[in-house]
């Protein structure tokens, strides 16, 4: 306001340091629930992850320092070793499939059509998202069923025999990332949809008077403009898909064999199956590690490579 | 591909700029590119829409035909036996009613410790307030997974083992609510801050009177946000939860499946169909909040 500016110091100090100390009081006590709970639920465990993962400990005997065996057994152990390698193909895979088929889809969606229809697929592709992983896995494992699901009818009517998607470990793994895919690519979908619609539409305009279309205008202007979107939206893919359980769980339950094992299924089965809760957190603070690094590339690249406006 | 102006939008092409002759087709003869484009469309949803329409309709079979192929997209007749019978089998009442509690107060207390925490960061003045904020938004980067040991034993410490409360209390405090929440209030004018400190309103009743009723929209999208996430989660249950009891609808149905395994399937999609329903009137009125909550994560 206008006054508060030009009315003189001395009136004004009063009032202000008496607000000042209730301010600082009002701030505490609003920001108590949340920094008490996460001190609680987050920080503490973070340093209980961090000394446990250095004992051997099942609740019930006491803990027993064993130094680093805990990490040792990530190289040493295979089904842990397995399951990591298993996160990084998924991760792969799942997050190129996803962003290819969320960019592709987003583009399309820029060309002219009724706006009725723009409406309709962008809420279809996004309808996936409101689902629950878990249900979404239950009615996918009945629908990739050998003998009686409706995937493997479909691809006999093109001819295609039966394929063993649940029972073969390469098409296990397969079914897994489609299903995450099938649920999350509408995410990211989100994410280049809103870039896309920002870029103004004069600097396609003059892409296209200087003969810049199709593919050349998409890889020479649009992609640099939306980069920042695209770096956002690959980090917080990797980051989702690291961390999957929910799918692999429902769906095949790691196997077969281990083939379609996630490191959190392994932190999930030490920590409550084989209550051995000092290797779950030797594993959870590598997969945290392993986020850390992703986050951290993504500040890096991002002062390099991205094209900001 | 074509070379049309494809990526005009909704709007009309020409603007200051006259439309060169060359790039102008006929209307009525869509190009291969069109025809190329809206084909793979058609494709995307209906391999999106595909397996919701396909768990809806064998839902609505016998359980003795829901092994039938081909199968039915549009139940002609549609039998209601498979909804009877998942009541009888699981105990659907109580999974609905835990889920509706779990998530109704992770919502609710998230709302309401967001909308204070975010309200200290953005208008209060405090010492160590950008310390602190880092350390909340730190919080993000660490994976359920890592805590989720320790969180098991501080709740059995706490003597809420299996209990609906070891689900809802560590779910409440929330680092990306509370950004959002900031966010928010930033982003409202100090104007009527000033003017109710003129007409002598504390700094209490300046939040209470003037900011909680403004921030309503932000609110709305932090507790729709926890909503979407808690209605659907399946890992937490799985880790705190022992009784069947105290489960939550999506561990309740993998149960399910599990007792029944292949037998009947369209009772355990009857169940399916029912888990849906509350994502489904949150994706029908609520959607434009949601995405926005969605996407808010990689605006900043």
């Amino acid at each position: 306001m206008t006054t508060t500016s030009t009315v003189p110091r001395p009136p004004v100090k009063p009032p202000a340091v008496r607000r000042s100390f209730v301010e600082r009081w009002l701030a505490r006590t609003f920001l108590a629930p949340t920094v008490i709970g996460m001190a609680l639920f987050t920080f503490l465990p973070i340093i209980a992850s961090l000394v446990l993962a250095f004992f051997r400990w099942d609740i019930v005997s006491a803990p027993q320092f064993v130094g680093f065996a805990n990490f040792a057994s990530l190289a040493q152990d295979p089904t842990v070793r397995v399951s990591f390698l298993n996160t990084i193909g998924f991760v792969i895979v799942a997050v190129v499939l996803q962003l290819g088929i969320a960019l592709g889809l987003a583009s399309m969606l820029q060309a002219r059509m009724p706006s009725w229809l723009r409406v309709f697929l962008r809420s279809t592709f996004f309808f996936p998202l409101v689902l629950s992983a878990a249900s979404v896995s239950i009615f996918m494992r009945y629908m990739f069923n050998e003998q009686f699901g409706v995937v493997n009818w479909l691809l006999s009517l093109v001819g295609i025999p039966a394929v063993p998607w649940l029972t073969s470990p390469a098409a296990s793994a397969a079914v897994v990332v489609l299903v995450y895919v099938w649920q999350n690519f509408g995410f990211s979908f989100l994410l280049f949809l809103g870039a896309l619609t920002n870029i103004p539409k004069e600097l396609h305009e003059a892409a296209n008077l200087d003969g810049a279309t199709g593919w050349k205008q998409f890889s020479n202007v649009t992609l640099p403009l939306i980069s920042p979107t695209v770096l956002v939206a690959s980090v917080m893919a990797i980051i989702s898909a690291l961390q999957v359980f929910d799918q692999p769980y429902v769906l095949t339950n790691g196997g077969p064999g281990d083939s379609t094992r996630t490191a959190v299924m392994v932190i999930f089965e030490s920590a409550f199956q084989q209550l051995e809760f000092g290797k779950a957190s030797a594993i959870g603070l590598v997969l945290t590690v392993l986020i850390l690094a992703v986050t951290a590339l993504q500040f890096r690249l991002s002062r390099r490579f991205v094209f900001y406006q | 591909m074509s070379s049309q102006t494809l990526h005009t939008g909704t709007g009309l092409p020409s603007g200051s700029t006259a439309e060169p002759p060359a790039t102008r087709t006929p209307r009525r003869l869509p190009s291969a590119g069109t025809v190329g484009r809206y084909a793979a469309l058609a494709v995307a949803a209906a391999l999106t829409l595909g397996p919701v329409l396909w768990t809806l309709s064998t839902s609505l079979r016998t359980p003795s035909e829901s092994f039938n192929l081909p199968p039915s997209f549009l139940p002609i007749n549609p039998d209601f036996t498979a909804y009877q019978e998942v009541f009888k089998q699981i105990n659907v009442g109580l999974l609905v009613l835990n889920s509706a509690l779990v998530t109704g107060l992770i919502a609710l207390g998230q709302m309401a410790s967001a909308t204070l925490a975010g309200y200290a960061f953005a208008r209060l003045d405090f010492r160590g307030k950008n310390a602190i904020f880092s350390l909340v938004l730190a919080t993000m980067m660490v994976p359920m997974q890592v805590t989720i040991v320790p969180v098991f034993m501080l709740i059995r410490g706490m003597g809420l083992s299996d209990t609906l409360l070891a689900l809802i209390l560590p779910a409440i405090p929330t680092a990306f609510g509370t950004f959002l929440m900031r966010q928010y209030f930033l982003g409202l004018p100090n104007d009527f801050a000033e003017a109710a400190a003129l007409d002598g309103a504390g700094p209490w009743r300046i939040f209470r009177s003037v900011y909680v009723p403004l921030a309503v929209p932000g609110m709305a999208i932090v507790g729709i946000l926890a909503f979407n996430f808690h209605w659907n989660e399946f890992f937490r249950p799985l880790i705190l939860t022992i009784s069947e009891q105290n489960f939550t609808l999506p561990l309740g149905l993998v149960t399910l499946q599990g007792n029944l395994g292949t037998g009947s399937i369209s009772v355990v999609l009857a169940g399916v169909i029912l888990s849906m329903l509350p994502a489904l009137v949150v994706f029908i009125f609520g959607q434009r909040t949601l995405r926005e909550g969605l996407t808010a994560g990689a605006s900043k």
